[in-house]
């Protein structure tokens, strides 16, 4: 059956933007296979890992669970939006100093729901660090430095670097 | 004025490399890759276990719009596996299906849907034939074979004895016997299996983009799977999403992508869902071991009998060398004489296992801790004391299958986890319900004779030194995510005193890079790292040479100091950049080789047959201590702490050091307590992240952990394997200390709730206390 196609307007990354869209297309294939921003990961049959974690209007979403659609008029942020002016934010900066990314591939997921917490709470326990990234898998690490990353990120944050 | 102090990163906290990429969404997965007009690749499953291939009717499939090209057994009637021994399993089934999710056809197709429509119009009619989905099933005496090249099911028979077992169990004061069963478990990796295959028709060359741990193997297999000479193959490796073994063998996703793309004269994007990546499998077996043990008063083991019974799985993949490591890695570790092993490997209509992190070691390994710990009690001996009473006594040694083991850091390893957990206050003096337990392991640090044995050396670094002053590191070691890459920068930078910056590695492209035997077994660090330690040697005697000339001074006399070089400590010297203009002028580009090869009396034994299995230049050694709480009332245990001494000989890297064990030691305990790939008739039930339990942030301890540096004779700047051998320790240090909080012992695994809570009933029944 031939789905209805429709213009989604959005501001993507802090750039407005309007393309042509299927009804059924998931957020995450929207920005992978329209768009072409890879770093958002496909790591499941859907819901299960985490790896795909964007920001909705500054909330973790798992756009492989979200259509396309349902974000029209929205502010999207995935993980190519977190560099600003060729450097690394904060919660990347502390995902690369602190190891807490291995192989990588969970990565952009755990830096988004981290950045999503420091939006919201910018100084977290160790409990609301695992809390807030509870829905994310990573295979490599063991989460102890990811913890560490997310730390030292909130330190970074508070000296003002942007999350 | 010349204050030059030369760069230098060994034993640091060096973050990885390639982390700005990783954390910023620029690096590259295969799946990534989106090249225009690509096709998309499907794979049509086998619904059977076990079943004769009557007709794979794909005439409907073939005239649906947009399906570009269908391939089945009839495609391809050649054989792969890693074992030049096993090649016997087709990238499509030909005349039987044997595990249920096998592949037996595959579409390329204009989009997703069209090709997944297609799958749905592909019929397959078959005879089905006894299906066999346990290791007993498969040996019992009227079993149909899966593979006609091996009687009974069975994959392999081993057996060995060393010393006289039945003497030593006489001269024990004790002899206890356990049996422990350990589930199927799956790497799981981040990254789902994908492929992109493009074949250029006009030149007759296929290039193969894989997320693999061996890019080396994979164009192996193209070649042998293609009928195509190896010259007209390039292999590429793209950012990789973790492997853990199941990547180390090649697998029928890039070889189906590759036949695709050759029918069809094109480009074809293969990826599988999380479901298909589980069922390509490759994980750790199904294990069953009966263990018995012989020990004195004193702790001393006088003898050991060990059987292991493994489910493998449809195909032979890995499956000799599993069941011979799970044998010959009893050794290495204490002073054990008296030994016999029997291990079977059998065929099962179940997907094929293969190499999973820790390969062949981590089930025996959890079997014997874990009958040392209930020996110990027996005996009213410390746990730690029964440990270093079996100690090897001296390095460097031999063990009586002829392991070569040159360094041991095990005993300070020890001294360590118990310092730092206070074991000698704590334990038994812990509240109700919580308690601790202890256990070592040990692992290879690279096979030391690779699975395709060619007689080269056994690592080849290149080095490119330009007029820019850059030096590129060209290698075909795979980095997964372990970090090989950024030792491998660090290690030329050391030699040359340069800052890593001046350092760019490439990698994974078949076209450029030396070829390298892969990632798998821990090699890299130990071979491919000694290998780049050469190279750089081998620059800079090119470097020292050229600034002697243009010093008018000796080359014994240049003193290099990284970004300068000087004839003596007055000398005002020439830059790092003038000595390489004054190289280049002889030929120009540079470029030089660093090799490397293990040296022969580390190839193991000839004392059985497959006595080699266990070779390597360097054992690593782990002690832990695990700290746990028992909730009697609901039978969960939560993991409270983990202290984890490992010994990898010297830390390169500290950084990736801690993080390698702790990434080992939190997936030992996601196979020790919640992980399993259970099946019904077959079908695997647990093929996704809900119901394949991997433990989350929620469920996992802090890991702390203690670098233990035995400074290997032989190792890079004395350096072993840090990625493997801290897995095996947690699953009986796990279990012991669930023994010491409850007084009840868990052979089999994983350790759930419902395990626990239902022993906790039963003896509670016994007890009549409820």
């Amino acid at each position: 059956m031939a789905c209805m196609t429709r213009i989604l307007q959005l501001t993507l990354n802090g750039r407005p933007r309007s393309d042509a869209i299927t009804d059924n297309v998931l957020l995450l294939d929207y920005l992978r296979e329209i768009i072409g921003l890879t770093g958002t990961k496909t790591g499941c049959d859907g819901g299960e890992c985490g790896a795909c974690t964007v920001l909705v209007d500054d909330q973790p979403r798992l756009s492989c669970l979200t259509l396309a659609a349902t974000v029209d008029g929205r502010r999207v942020d995935t993980v190519e939006s977190l560099v600003v002016d060729g450097r690394l934010s904060a919660v990347q900066r502390g995902f690369h100093e602190k190891l807490g990314s291995q192989c990588g591939y969970c990565t952009p997921g755990f830096i988004m729901a981290s950045a999503g917490l420091l939006r919201r709470n910018p100084r977290p326990s160790e409990d609301e660090i695992r809390d807030a990234l509870g829905s994310n898998i990573c295979r490599c690490t063991g989460y102890v430095k990811i913890i560490e990353a997310v730390q030292y990120a909130a330190d970074l944050h508070a000296a003002g670097a942007p999350p | 004025m010349n204050e030059m102090v030369p760069a230098h990163t060994i034993g640091a906290h060096v973050p990885l490399v390639d982390g700005p990429e990783k954390v910023s969404g620029r690096a590259k997965y295969t799946a990534d890759l989106i090249v225009p007009g690509m096709l998309v690749g499907r794979v049509f499953r086998s619904p059977y276990s076990h079943a004769e291939i009557i007709d794979v009717d794909v005439s409907a499939a073939a005239k649906l719009p947009g399906v570009k090209a269908i391939v089945t057994g009839a495609d391809c009637d050649k054989g792969f596996g890693v074992l030049p021994i096993a090649r016997t399993e087709h990238p499509l089934a030909r005349e039987r299906v044997r595990y249920c999710g096998e592949p037996v056809a595959a579409v390329a197709a204009i989009d997703d849907a069209t090709a997944k429509e297609a799958l749905r119009l592909i019929k397959l009619t078959v005879r089905e034939l006894p299906a066999y989905h346990t290791a007993q099933a498969a040996m019992a005496p009227d079993a149909v074979e899966l593979h006609s090249h091996r009687p009974k099911n069975i994959e392999r028979d081993v057996f060995f004895e060393l010393g006289d077992v039945a003497a030593a169990f006489a001269a024990a004061d004790l002899v206890r016997e356990g049996t422990y069963n350990c589930p199927e478990v799956c790497q799981n990796q981040m990254e789902m299996h994908a492929a992109i295959a493009d074949y250029d028709v006009e030149r007759d060359r296929i290039t193969v983009h894989a997320s693999t741990q061996v890019p080396y193997y994979v164009h192996l297999m193209l070649s042998q799977i293609l009928g195509m000479d190896m010259s007209r193959i390039r292999v590429i490796k793209p950012h990789v999403g973790g492997g853990f073994g199941c990547r180390t063998e090649t697998l029928n996703v890039e070889l189906i992508a590759a036949l695709l793309a050759r029918k069809v004269g094109g480009c074809v994007r293969m990826m599988v869902s999380r479901e298909e990546t589980f069922i390509t499998h490759r994980g750790r077996p199904e294990t069953d071991i009966r263990l018995k043990i012989g020990m004195r008063k004193d702790g001393r083991i006088t003898g050991v009998e060990c059987e292991a019974i493994m489910r493998g799985g449809a195909h032979s993949g890995y499956g000799v060398v599993t069941i011979l490591y799970a044998g010959s890695m009893l050794y290495a570790i204490y002073d054990l004489h008296n030994v016999k092993y029997i291990g079977k490997r059998v065929l099962t209509n179940t997907p094929p296992c293969g190499a999973f992190r820790g390969h062949g070691t981590v089930d025996v390994r959890f079997a014997f801790e874990s009958l040392l710990d209930d020996m110990a009690q027996a005996l009213e001996l410390d746990p730690f004391a029964v440990r270093r009473v079996n100690l090897l006594p001296s390095v460097p040694t031999f063990t009586d299958n002829d392991l070569m083991v040159n360094s041991y850091g095990l005993p300070e390893c020890l001294d360590w986890v118990e310092r730092e957990s206070g074991w000698k206050a704590r334990k038994g003096r812990l509240p109700k319900g919580k308690g601790l337990g202890m256990a070592c392991s040990h692992y290879i640090s690279g096979a030391s004779k690779p699975v395709n044995w060619t007689g080269e050396p056994h690592a080849t670094v290149k080095l490119k030194l330009d007029f820019d002053g850059s030096i590129v590191l060209l290698t075909g070691a795979a980095d997964i995510g372990q970090g090989s890459s950024t030792v491998l920068v660090q290690s030329v930078a050391e030699v040359l005193a340069l800052d890593l910056a001046r350092i760019r590695i490439v990698t994974g492209d078949s076209d450029v890079v030396p070829k390298d035997n892969g990632s798998y077994s821990s090699r890299v660090t130990f071979l491919v790292g000694n290998a780049a330690i050469d190279a750089a040697n081998n620059l800079k005697a090119v470097l020292i040479a050229a600034a002697a000339r243009k010093l008018d001074a000796k080359p014994g006399e240049i003193e290099c100091l990284g970004e300068l070089y000087r004839a003596g400590a007055q000398d005002k010297g020439l830059t790092f950049n003038d000595v390489v203009s004054e190289a280049l002028k002889d030929t120009g580009t540079i470029t030089v080789t660093g090799n490397y090869s293990t040296i022969p009396e580390s190839h193991g034994g000839k004392r059985y047959r497959g006595a080699a299995i266990g070779g390597t230049m360097g054992y690593s050694y782990s002690a832990q201590v695990v700290e746990v709480s028992v909730d009697e009332e609901t039978g969960v245990v939560t993991v409270d702490k983990v202290w984890v001494a490992h010994d990898c000989g010297k830390a390169l890297n500290r950084l990736s050091v801690e993080g390698q064990v702790q990434g080992s030691v939190w997936m030992g305990m996601g196979q020790a307590m919640s992980e399993e790939a259970a099946y019904h008739d077959g079908l695997m039930l647990t093929a996704n992240m809900l119901d394949y339990r991997v433990p989350t942030i929620q469920d996992s301890p802090p890991i702390e952990v203690g670098i233990v540096e035995s400074n290997d004779p032989h190792g890079p700047f004395g350096a072993k394997e840090a990625g493997e051998g801290s897995l095996a320790a947690f699953l009986p240090a796990l279990t012991n200390a669930i023994a010491d909080a409850t007084g009840l012992r868990f052979n089999d695994l994983p350790v759930t709730p419902d395990r626990v809570f239902a022993a906790l009933e039963k003896r509670a029944r016994k007890d009549g206390v409820r």
